[in-house]
């Protein structure tokens, strides 16, 4: 294995696009996602629906009270964005492998788009401008905090 | 000489009971480009034994009821690769296909293998299946000389490393099989990869970054979905699903 033979004509030059592999993060963003929301998920489910009072627990009060906490804020927005990005990519993977028209997969992959935006700044903007204390409620409704401000 | 003219004529032979022979019914999607503005489906009945294949069937039905019917076969045995259909919903080679292990209480289904353009009768044009074949560069490329008068040398482990995929015939059973590959012909579909993983993993060759930067195309190995199709497709038993997992392992490394 000493010698080496010099290339005898110009190399083969494959079919490549520069530039980033949006498939190839793509399906490494759904297996890191996928991961991570189980956790979330899970979390989430135990929280609210098992932990105390269980479902008997929520109501106003109950998630007026999670979100003036800085953790379930974060916890929640991961989430929600982690989850709509993860299904909107998984909805664009069915509608690439089924859509047969380039019309009909750009309707549909605009649908898509369109709903995963909307999904994500709406949810953001409630999560960080959620007020738990709406001026002239009844107090049983609020959260306990409330009385104190 | 005398003691085996002897043997034969004493063990000679009580009547042995003649082989039970079954009547099958075949229903096959025929198509003449010439005739047919639509593939057709069409029956025959035919007197098999259970240890025949549906090759045999279909011979029978061509030397003896319809002799238009068109169909590839080279070997007859296993290893050409030129008789994938698909039978009962399902990519066989019609040559390792036994009648046994069909239920023959109902029609069985043949047709030509999905995804490619279809010719005649059995016959699709395999040329898209051979380009993206090509594209992968399926060939030993290194740019050291082998020592002098030798081969190039591979440990037992190395060798072992691909053996999988150096069983490949290139039938199209794992590719025809893919529901990818049947809404988007631009997929390299399971036999290319397989056959790029062959080389990839091969401790002799020196081109894999070559090859796992084809496949990491918009089109390469991403489009998998791991439907174990084309596993469930492969005649010869390769784990195609594992092996382009492999690949995609290998292509998020950067190196096999």
């Amino acid at each position: 294995m000493a010698t080496t033979i010099e290339s005898p004509r110009a190399p083969h030059t494959a079919r490549r696009s520069r530039g980033v592999n949006w498939e190839k993060w793509g399906w490494i963003y759904m297996r890191a996602s996928g991961v991570v929301l189980l956790v979330l998920i899970f979390g989430h489910l135990f929280v609210n629906l098992l932990v105390g009072d269980g479902i008997k627990a929520i109501d106003f009060a109950f998630v007026g009270g999670k979100w003036s906490d800085p953790f379930w804020q974060v916890w929640d927005t991961l989430m929600l964005w982690l989850a709509m990005i993860h299904g909107g990519n998984g909805m664009r993977t069915i509608v690439n492998d089924y859509a047969t028209k380039a019309t009909t997969r750009k309707v549909l992959l605009g649908a898509i788009l369109v709903a995963v935006v909307a999904m994500i700044v709406l949810g953001t903007l409630v999560i960080y401008t959620f007020d738990p204390c709406p001026a002239g409620s009844p107090a049983d409704l609020l959260p306990s905090f409330c009385a104190t401000r | 000489m005398a003691t085996a003219v002897a043997d034969a004529t004493a063990g000679a032979p009580a009547p042995e009971a003649p082989i039970e022979a079954f009547t099958v019914t075949l229903i096959i999607r025929r198509f003449d480009p010439d005739v047919d503005d639509e593939p057709r489906w069409q029956d025959f009945d035919v007197q098999m034994f259970a240890t025949d294949r549906i090759l045999d069937a279909l011979h029978k039905i061509k030397w003896e009821q319809d002799g238009s019917l068109t169909f590839r076969r080279s070997c007859a045995h296993g290893i050409c690769g030129s008789d994938a259909m698909r039978i009962n919903g399902r990519n066989r080679l019609a040559c390792k296909t036994l009648i046994k292990d069909l239920d023959i209480t109902k029609p069985i289904y043949v047709e030509a293998i999905k995804g490619l353009p279809l010719e005649k009768d059995l016959i699709v044009d395999m040329e898209p299946f051979f380009a993206s074949y090509r594209e992968v560069q399926p060939f030993l490329q290194s740019a050291t000389e082998p020592p002098k008068d030798k081969e190039r040398v591979q440990s037992v482990a190395d060798r072992a490393r691909f053996d999988d995929t150096t069983k490949c015939i290139l039938c199209a059973a794992c590719t025809s099989s893919c529901p990818v590959f049947w809404t988007d012909g631009q997929y390299f579909g399971p036999a290319a990869i397989v056959n790029a993983h062959r080389f990839i993993f091969d401790s002799r060759d020196e081109a894999a970054s070559t090859r796992l930067d084809i496949l990491n195309d918009k089109e390469g190995v991403w489009r998998c979905r791991t439907t174990f199709n084309c596993t469930d497709a492969c005649p010869r038993g390769i784990q195609v699903t594992q092996a382009i997992a492999e690949v995609k392992q290998a292509i998020m490394r950067g190196k096999p």
